[in-house]
């Protein structure tokens, strides 16, 4: 490569982002920002400009903004050839192509990958189809289920009870509707922040009148005649009357797209080294694809090197503006992503707050306030260091513990706080599933896993 | 006018829903919702809600300064080449 190329490659370069949403858009304006004065072309599935997800569960189900006015606002001009409305559906890495599904096709420079994850859809198709099964991920879902939610349906049901399930059934309960959470592990969150914190989001829950069911799984899902769902039928026998279902099981890394193209994509995201360069299916780093975002898996120095993925907002916006910076920078000048993780949640009128990684804690102390509150922090351990916390109504600890993760505090936590009450003098086990279940597809992977396999085969430890 | 709000930031001062009441409400002890398409006529309060944010949590179109300070950092990476 010749040593200007990067010189030549901000003047008059190509570069093409496939992803139009927040991660794409971040991305271009960072591009722009840095001075990169050549040819920036997004491509994104949805007809949509990029739009912002976290408001479509919480104030858009509650009627306080609407689905179709959530746009992110630009930072800056970024003079982009938009092609929305219109797939990736191919990569050709030697000829620097990304092919459309209108057919047409895209020559690039540097590529920045940004699709993201979708909705994991109900597991049987033809009961998916049914009128009144909804998903919540883009805002068609959103203005879907708002309008299905304000038409007063006798009965929501909802399965999953992971962040966004419990955020749909909070919206439900705080506008009057009933509604019934169907979970597989024995609480809510409990793959995110395991079951000591999961116990406190089941009473929320059922004290705020929602019907939660536990330990069970739905068996399938029952139409009318005219194909409108009415029943959801459970494994442990029950049967609940619902004439709206909402499927909130995880999210699938869109990678579909990239099958073939020798990059290193499957069904955990597409792997790529701390600077966001893709590795290709060999585990070379590649050094003109990038990625950024949801679909990402990059390493991270503070979690032992283990490849992170991440759906988190504020990793979409930071490996965006690292990806870009590193597109049209020489090699010397390239940034490391290592972004402190962290996300926000908001149900039944409780603010949840997370630093670090919980999943990889075993222990748990709480350091402020007391689950009985609802008010508190917790702290988790892992191999006597403290990797993460979670606030509920306490987040201004939060700022606090990101530099203690970062700085290998020791665990159990030693310092004295304000008001330690008895039950955070003693870490207690953080209380995790096991995360070969199905159902809690780990946020951390292993980095003994290969990304050109495509065929992951769960084999849970225990029954 | 667009706007959002990065709550990894926000540390629920309240300052954006005391000085634009009608863009940004507390729900709860300290989360915040907020409309993500302030109408035209908040623009003053919405400006002066940017500008109070402790922490800089707020992102808004077309509003003189608001925004930039995300930039800022490519910024400076851009003038130090």
């Amino acid at each position: 490569m010749p040593a200007d190329y990067v010189d030549w490659l901000r003047r008059e370069g190509r570069i093409v982002i496939v992803g139009a949403s927040l991660a794409g858009l971040r991305a271009a304006e960072t591009l722009r920002a840095e001075g990169f004065a050549g040819e920036l072309t997004l491509i994104g599935d949805e007809p949509y400009e990029p739009y912002d997800r976290p408001p479509l569960s919480k104030s858009v189900l509650l009627g306080k903004a609407s689905p179709h006015r959530t746009e992110l606002p630009h930072r800056r001009e970024i003079d982009a050839k938009w092609r929305l409305g219109v797939a990736a559906t191919g990569l050709d890495l030697s000829a620097k192509r990304v092919k459309l599904a209108d057919g047409d096709e895209v020559e690039y420079d540097r590529l920045l990958i940004a699709t993201g994850v979708r909705a994991r859809p109900w597991l049987k198709a033809d009961e998916g189809r049914l009128d009144g099964v909804c998903l919540l991920r883009t805002r068609d879902d959103a203005a879907d289920l708002y309008q299905r939610l304000k038409a007063g349906p006798r009965r929501v049901f909802v399965i999953g009870a992971g962040f966004a399930g419990s955020e749909v059934a909070s919206a439900c309960r705080e506008t009057g509707i009933p509604v019934t959470v169907a979970e597989r592990a024995g609480a809510p969150l409990v793959g995110a922040l395991g079951g000591v914190i999961g116990a406190v989001a089941a009473d929320l829950q059922t004290e705020n009148g929602v019907d939660l069911r536990t330990h069970v799984t739905v068996t399938s899902l029952e139409g009318d005649s005219v194909g409108r769902v009415r029943a959801v039928h459970l494994s442990d026998e029950s049967v609940v009357e619902a004439d709206v279902v909402v499927v909130s099981l995880g999210s699938v890394r869109n990678t579909d797209w990239l099958t073939g193209s020798g990059l290193g994509a499957g069904p955990r995201g597409i792997a790529c080294d701390a600077g966001c360069r893709a590795f290709d299916f060999r585990g070379i780093v590649t050094d003109d694809v990038f990625v950024a975002g949801d679909v990402a898996r990059s390493p991270h120095a503070l979690f032992g090197y283990q490849f992170l993925s991440l759906e988190h907002w504020g990793n979409a916006v930071a490996q965006a503006e690292t990806a870009a910076h590193n597109m049209i920078c020489h090699g010397a000048d390239r940034r490391p992503h290592l972004w402190m993780p962290a996300f926000w949640s908001s149900m039944f009128g409780v603010n949840i707050k997370s630093v670090g990684v919980p999943p990889m804690g075993d222990q748990l102390m709480i350091t402020q306030g007391a689950l009985a509150e609802r008010r508190f922090v917790g702290v988790y351990g892992y191999q006597g260091r403290v990797i993460a916390a979670v606030s509920f109504d306490n987040a201004r600890w939060l700022e606090f513990y990101a530099r203690q993760i970062e700085r290998g505090a020791p665990f159990p936590v030693e310092f004295p706080t304000m008001d330690r009450r008895p039950e955070g003098r003693q870490p207690v086990a953080a209380d995790f599933p096991d995360p070969s279940l199905p159902t809690h597809g780990p946020t951390v992977t292993l980095t003994g896993y290969s990304p050109a396999d495509q065929q992951l085969v769960f084999h849970p430890a225990r029954h | 006018m667009r706007l959002v709000v990065d709550l990894n930031k926000c540390q629920g001062y309240a300052q954006c829903a005391f000085l634009a009441p009608d863009v940004f409400a507390m729900h709860g002890e300290e989360s915040l919702v907020y409309n993500p398409h302030a109408p035209e006529e908040q623009r003053e309060r919405l400006a002066r809600a940017v500008a109070a944010c402790p922490v800089q949590a707020i992102t808004a179109d077309g509003l003189d300064g608001a925004g930039e300070q995300s930039t800022g950092s490519a910024q400076e990476a851009r003038d130090a080449r």
